[in-house]
């Protein structure tokens, strides 16, 4: 595993050379700011119709009136955003060739998987630490319970690795990373939608549906509630994500 | 060092290679030569465990391509064809990044870093970015990365290929410095440049191997019949006429007559019968010029060609 840290490395160096990392935080960062001041804003007009009505205030709570929304629409823009980030960690390689030297250098695939795979994990963790700052602002001027803000973090975190995962997968099936981006952005799309139709499919069907979807694992999460279910699902999916990446690394060699 | 037993690969349908053998001796240069789409690369692809071979095996250095897949590749060099690289890394990086990953010490990379940037001239360029450089210097980083850990086989595919005349003087100088140190398999279609680094020549064409020996060998065995050049002053009809007369000449091929009267004859005649001195005695007999006799060697090229018409014609 000694090949591991120079891949892991490189990739990271080629994302911040070129503007993709750059491009994609400043875009995923600008939409969470919006998301958060809407959501605040919104709370804080709430705030203010509940000074004459005692009633309402009873249930206001700053964890669920600003915090929850603004973890689940940051999991909604991953949904778009990530495809961006993974979309060239094979597909470009192979494009341009360099695929070649780098199998053909004294490195097992699974640490050229694993390495890439870190890698864009290392961007994405940076990208969601800048966020901070707005659970911070909420410290300073609110009192938000601590527990919540960790616990969607972490869910959030492994969403996120869970989309890597599947994108990572994506790019190593094409050579063209506009396919690969587009297949990671549809795959994650149902992944995230086939838990809908569990309320009219049947019963065992339905079931199994919900605990597909990768949403329905993310809910819990921001409420402060961190779910081992949740954990193993987030791992198996990734697991099972690189295992595929991995075998569709060798068939192409088989294939030739 | 280099073994290849009956290596066979096929993409679906297609063969792109059948049956290949030959063996490499440790220092040896080998040249791989065929035209576009013979095989060349593929075989390439598969000694450095790129992709397995659909049936038959290869050693390098002791160790099975397949099965010690690792073992080989910390032990060979390799230039792809057209040298890709990555280009969003200035040069000194990259080799860092293959010497690193070459399980190269610290101490070890910094001397073999400055080693081969020195061998193959990329100094002056070492803080550019690849992409920005030309297509001889890119050529010329991926040799240097391939020289990197100082692999005992070297695999080259097409190395010169997109070099000014210059670069490839270079470039060859560079491989041959390397003859006896290194193994090197290198492929290529130009022929003059196979025969002029390589010790021993295999040709290939559409995936099998049609003859294996050193260039003298193949052009010598080849040649049927022993080949001068004549050019002439005087009148053409009457110099081909007198040349063909002469005993032991079997042909005499008219190549052109240029504007002062001057012929140029290809005279063919009996391999080991020199007909040298007769031709000229038959020229200065008639009081015509003598301004050129000379022997034609068959080139590499025609015997390229007469190999593979030959292996046309046996199918056929």
């Amino acid at each position: 595993m000694s090949s591991f840290w120079p891949i892991f490395k490189r990739e990271l160096r080629s994302y911040f050379v070129s503007p993709i990392a750059y491009v994609v935080m400043v875009m995923f960062l600008m939409i969470a700011g919006y998301f958060f001041y809407s959501s605040f804003a919104f709370f804080n007009f709430i705030g203010f119709q509940a000074m004459s009505n005692p009633m309402m205030a009873r249930n206001l709570n700053v964890t669920e009136g600003v915090l929850r929304p603004l973890y689940g629409n940051l999991g909604v823009i991953l949904l778009f955003i990530m495809p961006l980030l993974t979309m060239r960690l094979f597909a470009e390689e192979k494009k341009q060739g360099t695929i070649e030297l780098l199998l053909t250098y004294p490195v097992r695939d699974l640490a050229a998987v694993l390495a890439k795979f870190s890698a864009c994990l290392a961007v994405y963790t940076i990208m969601l630490a800048l966020t901070a700052l707005y659970p911070i602002l909420l410290i300073i001027f609110a009192q938000p319970e601590v527990g919540p803000i960790v616990a969607g973090y972490v869910g959030l975190f492994l969403l996120g690795a869970a989309f890597i995962a599947l994108g990572a997968l994506a790019s190593s099936l094409t050579e063209n990373q506009i396919v690969a981006a587009a297949m990671s952005f549809g795959f994650l799309l149902i992944f995230w939608v086939i838990g809908w139709s569990s309320q009219f499919a049947a019963s065992g069907m339905g079931r199994l549906l919900s605990h597909l979807s990768l949403l329905e694992h993310f809910d819990s999460f921001p409420k402060g509630v961190i779910d081992t279910k949740d954990i193993i699902f987030y791992l198996n999916f990734m697991v099972f994500c690189l295992f595929l990446t991995l075998r569709a690394l060798e068939s192409q060699r088989w294939r030739g | 060092m280099i073994e290849v037993e009956q290596l066979s690969k096929s993409y679906g349908p297609i063969k792109a290679i059948e049956d290949v053998s030959f063996v490499v001796e440790k220092g040896e240069i080998l040249g791989f030569l065929g035209p576009n789409g013979a095989g060349k690369s593929t075989t390439m692809r598969i000694l450095t465990c790129f992709m397995p071979p659909t049936s038959g095996t290869a050693r390098i250095a002791g160790f099975d391509i397949f099965k010690d897949s690792l073992q080989v590749r910390r032990r060979i060099g390799y230039v792809p064809e057209n040298a890709p690289l990555y280009t969003d890394m200035p040069v000194v990086s990259l080799l860092k990044f293959v010497a690193e990953i070459k399980g190269l010490s610290r101490h070890e990379r910094l001397r073999q870093i400055g080693q081969v940037m020195a061998d193959c001239g990329i100094k002056d360029v070492q803080h550019r970015y690849i992409g920005k450089l030309s297509k001889g210097y890119r050529q010329r980083v991926a040799l240097a990365q391939a020289l990197l850990g100082n692999p005992e086989v070297l695999i080259l595919d097409e190395p010169t290929i997109g070099l000014d005349p210059r670069q490839i003087i270079d470039i060859r100088q560079l491989i041959k410095g390397l003859a006896g140190q290194k193994t090197i398999i290198l492929s290529s279609h130009i022929l003059p440049e196979v025969s002029m680094t390589c010790q021993r020549v295999i040709i290939i064409n559409r995936g099998r191997v049609i003859a294996v020996d050193t260039p003298e060998n193949l052009t010598t065995k080849l040649q049927t019949t022993s080949r001068l050049l004549i050019r002439v002053e005087g009148p053409a009809p009457e110099v081909v006429r007198a040349l063909g007369a002469v005993s032991g000449v079997q042909t005499v091929k008219e190549e052109g007559i240029s504007a002062a009267q001057v012929v140029t004859c290809v005279v063919e005649s009996k391999k080991d019968r020199d007909v040298r001195k007769d031709v000229a005695a038959a020229v200065v007999r008639q009081h015509w010029g003598l301004l050129e006799l000379r022997p034609v060697d068959l080139t590499l090229e025609e015997v390229f060609v007469r190999l593979v018409t030959e292996e046309k014609e046996n199918a056929a």
